[in-house]
Order: C-alpha cells, then structure tokens, then sequence
C-alpha cells in the first residue's frame, strides 16, 4: 500500500477522502430522493383514492333525505267522487292535482294572478298527486274529510333548502322563495329520510326517482350470473387442472381463457348483441341476456381463481384417497374439491363484484333504456345499478346529480361488502400445508 | 317465474329417479351391496342422469329458439303487403305483436297485427304445453331406460364417472365457443360492412362522421367512416392515461417491494384495491362532473380554452383508474427477482436505490414491460370513463385540451338505443369492434409471451 502511495503526500490523501465524502453524501442524497418519490407515488396514489370518496361522498348524502311540504288536504266528495258511486275506476281517475293545487291556495290565500298560482303550485312536485290517489285508493273512507299530509316538494325546492345554490334560489323566483321560507318558518317544510329512493324506480322527475327497479334489475341479473358461471367455471377449472391430459387441445382451452381476461368488456356485448339478440331472439333489456354476457365475462376471473385454489391442494391428499381405493373422480369430488371450494368462493365473489360494476356490455344489449317499473323477472325489461348512474349522470337537472352520486354511494357500499365478505372467507379457510 | 318452477320440476324428478335407482340396485341384490358392482348411489346417479339430462337438453334448445321460431312463424300469418317490409320497418312491426300479445299497450288499431299477436299468443301456448309433453314424456323414457339397465353387474360408477367427466369437457369448451362467437359475429358483421363501405377508406381515412342521410336529397349527409381520428383520439387518451399511471404505479411497487415496512404494505395494498375494485362508471362520473370543470377552470386561469370534454380529463382520470394494475403487476413482477440479485449489489456497497435501479429493475425489465403492455391494453378497451368524459365528434388532432373521440365512445354512441341493423352505421360498429378486438389481442399476447419468458428466466 505505503508502496503505491509513494509520492503522494497527505494533502492529496485528504483531498481524495474529501472526494469519497462529497461523492457519498450525494449518493444518499439520491437514495433520499428515491424514497421520497416513492413515498410521493404512494401518497398520490392514496389523495386520488380520497379525493374520489370525498367528492361522491359529499355530493351524494344529501339525497338520502328529501325535502316535504305538509298540506292541510281536503278530500273533497265533490272533486274526487261526485256521483258517490265508489267505484275504484271513478276513484282512480279523479284529478287529485287538483286537491293539491286547493291545499296550497287555501296555504297562500293572497295568491290569486294566473302567474303567481302557476308559480305556487309548482313548490309541489307533480308525485303529491300520486301520493293524494294511493291514500284514496288503500282507504276510500278518508273522503270528505281534511287530512295533513307530507308531500314531496319539487327538485328545485329540495335544492335550495339543502343549499346547493350559492346565491339566490337557483331556478326558482324571488316569490317562490319568500313561500318556502313562509312555509318553514311555519314548520310545515322539513327534511326527512328518504325511504322512497331505495323502493322506487326511475322518473323523468329528479324527486320522485329511486334505485329500486335498477336494484332490483342488478339481483336478477347477478342471481343468473352466479347460477352459470359458478358451476361452469369449477368444472372447467376441476376438468383442466385434475383431468385433463396435456395436449394441443387443452393449450387451445388455456390461452382462449387467459385471453378471454383480458378482452375489452364492451366486446362481450357486441356478442351478446349478434348471438343473444340477432340470433336466437332474445328479448332486448332483460336480465336474462345480462346476465347470459356477464357470465362469459366472469367465467375466466372464475376460472383461473378455481384452478390456483385447487393447484395449493397438495398431491398428497389425492395419493391418499387413490390409495385406499378411490376412483380419480371419487378422490377429486370427495377431497380434493372441499378443501379447494373456499378459494373457489373467493374468487366467485371478486368476479361477482366487477360483474355488478360493470356497465359497456349491458349498454349494447340495450339495458340502458327507461324503465319506471320494477322488474317482475328475468325476463322483463330491466336496468341495472351502474347503468342507472350512467343515466342519471347524463340528465341536466341538478337534483339529478345528487341523486347519481347517492346511487354511487350504495353501489360502493355493496361492492364493499363482497370485496369485505371475500377477505373475511380467506382468512377464515385459509390453510397453509 | 314458469321457467324457474319448471327447472325445480325437472331436479325434482331427477332426484327422484335417483332414490328409485339406489333403491333398485340395492334390492337387486337384497341388501347385500358387497355383490354390487358400484355403490347404490351410482345406480342412483346413473338412473338420474338417464332422467334429467336430455329433459335439461330439450329446455335449453327450446329456451334457445323459441323466440326465434315463434316469432317467424307469427310473422308468415301476416298480410302479403306486410310481409314485404323492408327489414328495420319489420322488426318494428314484430315489436308491435310482441307488445300486443304481452298486454302493453291495447290500443293499436291495425286488425292484422292484432290478428298476428292473438296468433302469437296461441303459438306460445301451444309451445309451452308442447315442451312440458316431450319433456315428460322424455324423462319418463329415461328413467325406463335407466332403470332396466340396472343389474349388479352393471359398471355403473364408470359410466358416470365418464359421463361426468364429458360434462367438464363440455364446460371447458365454453371459453373456445365464446372466443369463437367474439370472432365470427365482429368478423362476419364487419365483412358486411366493408361490403358497403371500401376497407381502404375505413382503415385510412381521415374523416369520422357516420351520419347517414334520411332523405335521399339530403345534402352533405352521405356519411364518412376513416377511423384514423379514432385511433388518434384512442391512442392519445391511453398515452395520458399511462403518462400518469406507470410512474406512480410504478414507483409505488417499488417502494413497496423495496422499501415498506409490512404493517405500511397491510394498509396500502388493500387500498389499491380499492381503487381497482371500483367501477369504471364511478370514475367517468368523477371525470366528468369534478376533473373536466376543474381543468376548464385551471385553463380559463392560465390563459388556455379547455374543452369541456377534453382528452386530458378522462386521461388523467384513466390513469388513476389503472395505477393499481400497473403496481400490482409490477410488484409481482419485481419481488420475483431473486434475493442473491440484490444482496449481492448491497455487498459490494450500492446503496439500496442504486441496487433497484441498476440490478432489479434492469432484471425485472421484461416483465415491467409485459404489464405496462397489459394496461395499456386495458385503456385501449376502456369504455366508460371516455363514454362519459371524452366528446363524441371526431378531431384528429394533437392538442389534449381538445375533445377527442375513441373506438368505445363510439361503438356505444353507434349501438344505443333503436338501431335498423342492415345500416353501415350498426355494420361500423361491429367493425370499430373487431379493430379493437384485434388491437388488444396483439397487445395481450405480446405481454403474455414477454411475461412468460421472463418468469422462465428464474424459474
């Protein structure tokens, strides 16, 4: 060393350290850097999560309570049933906005220019009427008789009591605003939870729309997925990963599958479009034909969870069946299939979840038309969750905008729930050999 | 409902064919099952599988085709005059039946078509109680059959086993039949459309504007389909979006595999997650309704006219939505570089950074790519987020504050609603689909290839 060293002399010794040192501390200054941005990434990653989940949040709870008026309602025998027949088809005929537009003049009684009523009747919303003849209908003693009732108020009043307008009442006037504030001020103008969001179906009228029927549409639709391609994909999983002898055919099985993944899924409804539809006539918007496509676009999620799950069943528990006797099928169905059903589960439940999220293909089988009634079957026509989202997000009504990130929230809510149930099923079947 | 009833019908027998065989086996040989050549549930199965399984054939090919037939057949009874409706009106005269035979609306007033839905009422009815006969009628056959069969030296186990084992087949064979039905309906719908519309002027033109005349005088309406605006608009979305995702994506892995201590990667791994799991419709509300009105405002500040349906916001949003999938990937593809790789790099006194960049990285390169290749598959196919985000009229340019359109957008501005499928306009989307279809097939078997030729590396 000494040898080497030869004449340089301990200046430049030190100058060659403070080189080391300056050469150094840059590198942990890079190393630094590096952390941070990954730290960054991370951060980033995890703001944009946040962001997403306060800005639904935020905008949707307010739909989960709904603005009502309470009006002093007279069922007047001579509006409702003049000739006092009782008949039902009389009854549900009757002009009951009418009742309504009686109510609220007898509130504002100074309201007397054609204008003016017009403005006022408009504070209710055109569903008070329907409400008016359900009572009727359930109970026709209650004509001729006064009642308080809670009717819906309109969108744009439930707006501007929830105080999504910054200034002035948004759409509605100066005079409507003066008579909500009357109204409240009275007390007979309060908010209070919205139950008919989650039992009604859809409406051109923000107020009186609900997710029920797009509810409703999404269980049918699931409940066909699972019943097919739960079965089909263990089978296909238990065929390819127990059975199946290694040949051309079965490599053919196995890329069709890997590539089935990761097919955009607005092309499976293409295919449901010519072969469902165009080909063996099924009827458009049902959740039969849904489910038909969705089934083919979870299978293969299905397929590779079920094959993992039964390749970490180790060979010794198939030995030991086949070695007291068992036939290849007996030790597979009675063995082998048990302890890899867990996985299988989960799995299930993960391609169920991006089933019940999953809107292009249901948009080409037409499950994206208007539908006001709640479906009775499969067969009927039907919307499901995220295509209601789709629709309501394209309507220009601020009322509607509410209401779309309201239908997020329960979505979530319900994709939180199999994703949790999911975790919970692992953990707890969970086994290490 | 009468569906669901009829497939409880059809179990229910079975199983009863199934106790009616175990039985027979077991007092064929009075008692003593040691003399019988399979377990008495065999025979069961045997007898239930005879019972069931061309009854469940039957009902499958009638829910198949019913509508199909039915309707043609309600159709042949109509007036001649009818008959020679061109096809879009004819399917909307088949609605009418339908609509009228289901009761919901009575108040057409055309005498034949009401005719033809009472016609198509019958048939349905005939249909119906002509299925429940050769239904029965089938299953009281098999279960004959089946248990005639039975005898104790009847290798009933084998015989279910292998027909079980043909069932599985038949289940595995679903994944050929779907890919075969993507191909040959996009393929054979798209050959129609190149019938009509020149494949050259499709594949290089440079004008996107299927609207079609209604009028045959109608000026200037005669309909352009050059899907290079498209595939411009597609491209310039997706390198956004991955302008985004694979450096936070990819330097999240990192950290993660790298750095992280577990109880950091217990919480941040499920909640990439998350960010996976949600709905692609979820974040084409965001982009549209927060990202889009924010941009547009940031740009009104700096100076810059930002569309409102501009490239940049459902980029930016897809991104987001596709930084779990390049992590994940990544993370699998990185924390499977073997251990020696990077121990051997800190010996000789690289910092832990300079070891991922110049010894893992490098090793983990391919399968990195593979992924990266894999996402951006995913946000070639994305439909949602630019259905919702991104502008339906066709620019071909290369300013992302503009709006742009992409294939999705505008198959489902194509499908939606009431289509006449002969049109060049529904042929177009079939076409824009196989374009996509084969555009994320090369894509996806690259990365597979790449992936896979990796993982050997070190395997």
């Amino acid at each position: 060393m000494n040898s080497m060293n030869n004449g340089m002399g301990p200046v430049e010794h030190g100058t060659r350290n403070l080189l080391i040192q300056a050469r150094l501390k840059r590198r942990y200054f890079t190393e630094k850097v590096f952390q941070l941005l990954g730290i960054l990434a991370i951060v980033t990653a995890m703001a944009m999560l946040g962001v997403l989940f306060v800005t639904i949040i935020g905008k949707g709870y307010r739909a989960f309570q709904q603005t009502f008026i309470r009006l002093e309602v007279f069922f007047d025998r001579v509006e409702i049933d003049p000739l006092g027949t009782g008949e039902r088809d009389v009854l549900s005929r009757a002009d009951y906005g009418l009742l309504v537009k009686n109510a609220m003049r007898d509130v504002f009684p100074y309201v007397t220019e054609r204008r003016e009523k017009r403005e006022l009747y408009a504070v209710v919303s055109s569903g008070a009427a329907f409400q008016l003849r359900e009572m009727v209908m359930s109970d026709p003693g209650i004509i001729g008789s006064r009642q308080a009732v809670w009717v819906l108020a309109d969108d744009d009043v439930d707006m501007y009591i929830k105080g999504v307008f910054e200034e002035g009442g948004g759409r509605l006037s100066e005079r409507q605003v003066l008579w909500v504030q009357d109204l409240m001020s009275r007390g007979d103008l309060r908010k209070r939870l919205n139950t008919a969001f989650f039992t009604k179906g859809d409406s051109r009228e923000p107020e009186l729309a609900g997710i029920g029927g797009a509810v409703v549409g999404s269980l049918y639709t699931m409940t066909v997925t699972l019943l097919l391609s739960f079965p089909l994909g263990v089978a296909t999983a238990v065929y390819l990963e127990e059975f199946a002898p290694r040949n051309f055919f079965t490599d053919i099985i196995e890329v069709n599958i890997n590539n089935l993944a990761a097919v955009p899924s607005i092309v499976f409804g293409l295919l449901g479009l010519a072969v469902y539809l165009n080909f063996f006539g099924l009827p458009r918007s049902a959740p039969l034909v849904g489910g038909l496509v969705l089934t083919l676009m979870t299978l293969p999620t299905i397929i590779i969870a079920s094959r993992a799950s039964l390749q970490a069943v180790p060979p010794s528990i198939r030995q030991g069946a086949l070695g007291v006797g068992a036939s290849q099928m007996q030790s597979v169905l009675h063995h082998v299939l048990p302890l890899a059903l867990p996985g299988m589960l989960t799995g299930t439940i993960i391609g169920m979840a991006r089933a019940l999220g999953e809107t292009a293909p249901l948009l080409m089988i037409g499950m994206v038309a208007f539908i006001v009634d709640i479906p009775a079957g499969i067969m009927d026509k039907a919307t499901v969750l995220p295509v209601q989202i789709y629709l309501w997000a394209d309507s220009p009504e601020r009322a509607f905008l509410e209401r779309t990130s309201a239908a997020i929230i329960v979505l979530l809510a319900f994709l939180l729930l199999m994703n949790g149930l999911a975790v919970v099923l692992r953990k707890k079947f969970e086994q290490r050999w | 409902m009468k569906y669901i009833l009829f497939i409880i019908g059809i179990l229910s027998l079975s199983s009863a064919g199934y106790y009616l065989g175990s039985r027979r086996a077991s007092s064929s040989v009075q008692g003593q099952i040691r003399k019988l050549h399979s377990l008495p549930g065999h025979y069961g199965l045997f007898v239930a599988l005879w019972c069931g399984l061309p009854a469940i054939i039957i009902f499958a090919s009638w829910l198949a085709f019913e509508p199909a037939v039915i309707t043609s057949l309600a159709v042949s009874r109509l007036p001649p005059e009818m008959k020679q409706l061109p096809d879009q009106q004819m399917s909307l005269v088949i609605n009418d039946i339908k609509n009228i035979a289901s009761g919901t609306f009575i108040r057409e007033k055309d005498r034949a078509l009401i005719e033809a839905a009472g016609h198509y009422r019958r048939l349905q009815a005939t249909g119906f109680t002509a299925l429940i006969a050769a239904v029965l009628s089938c299953m009281a056959a098999g279960l004959a059959i089946g248990m005639k069969y039975i005898t104790p030296q009847m290798r009933a186990r084998v015989k279910v086993e292998r027909t079980m084992r043909v069932l599985m087949l038949l289940c595995s064979m679903v994944a050929i039949f779907t890919t075969l039905g993507i191909v040959l309906s996009v393929l054979f719908e798209a050959i129609r459309f190149f019938n009509i519309i020149p494949m050259t002027d499709f594949l290089f033109g440079l004008h996107w504007s299927p609207q079609i005349a209604i009028r045959a005088d109608q000026v200037g309406a005669s309909g352009s389909f050059g899907m290079i605006p498209l595939l411009t608009g597609t491209l310039m979305i997706s390198a956004i979006a991955m302008i985004i995702a694979v450096p936070i994506g990819l330097m999240s892995a990192i950290y993660m595999s790298e750095y992280a201590a577990d109880r950091l990667r217990t919480v941040v791994k499920p909640a990439l997650e998350i960010l996976a799991g949600i709905p692609t419709v979820v974040y084409g509300f965001f982009a549209a309704l927060t990202v889009a009105p924010f941009l547009r405002e940031v740009g009104s500040g700096m100076g810059l006219d930002v569309s409102s349906e501009s490239a940049l916001a459902a980029g930016l949003v897809m991104g987001i939505m596709i930084i779990p999938f390049v992590s994940s990937l990544s993370d699998d593809v990185i924390t499977a570089v073997p251990q020696s790789l990077r121990d051997g790099s800190l010996a000789i006194g690289a910092t832990p950074s300079e070891t991922t960049i110049r010894v893992v990285i490098p090793a983990a390169l391919p399968g990195i790519v593979g992924s990266i290749l894999l996402a951006v598959s995913r946000a070639v196919g994305e439909t949602m987020i630019v259905v919702m985000a991104a502008g339906l009229t066709a620019n071909l340019t290369a300013n992302p504050l503009e709006a742009v359109t992409t294939f999705t957008v505008q198959i489902v501005t194509l499908l939606i609603g009431d289509q006449e499928f002969d049109s060049p306009k529904t042929l177009a989307a079939f076409a824009l689909g196989l374009v996509l279809f084969v555009m994320t097939l090369c894509l996806n078997i690259i990365a597979l290839y790449v992936v896979r030729r990796y993982r050997e590396q070190y395997e």
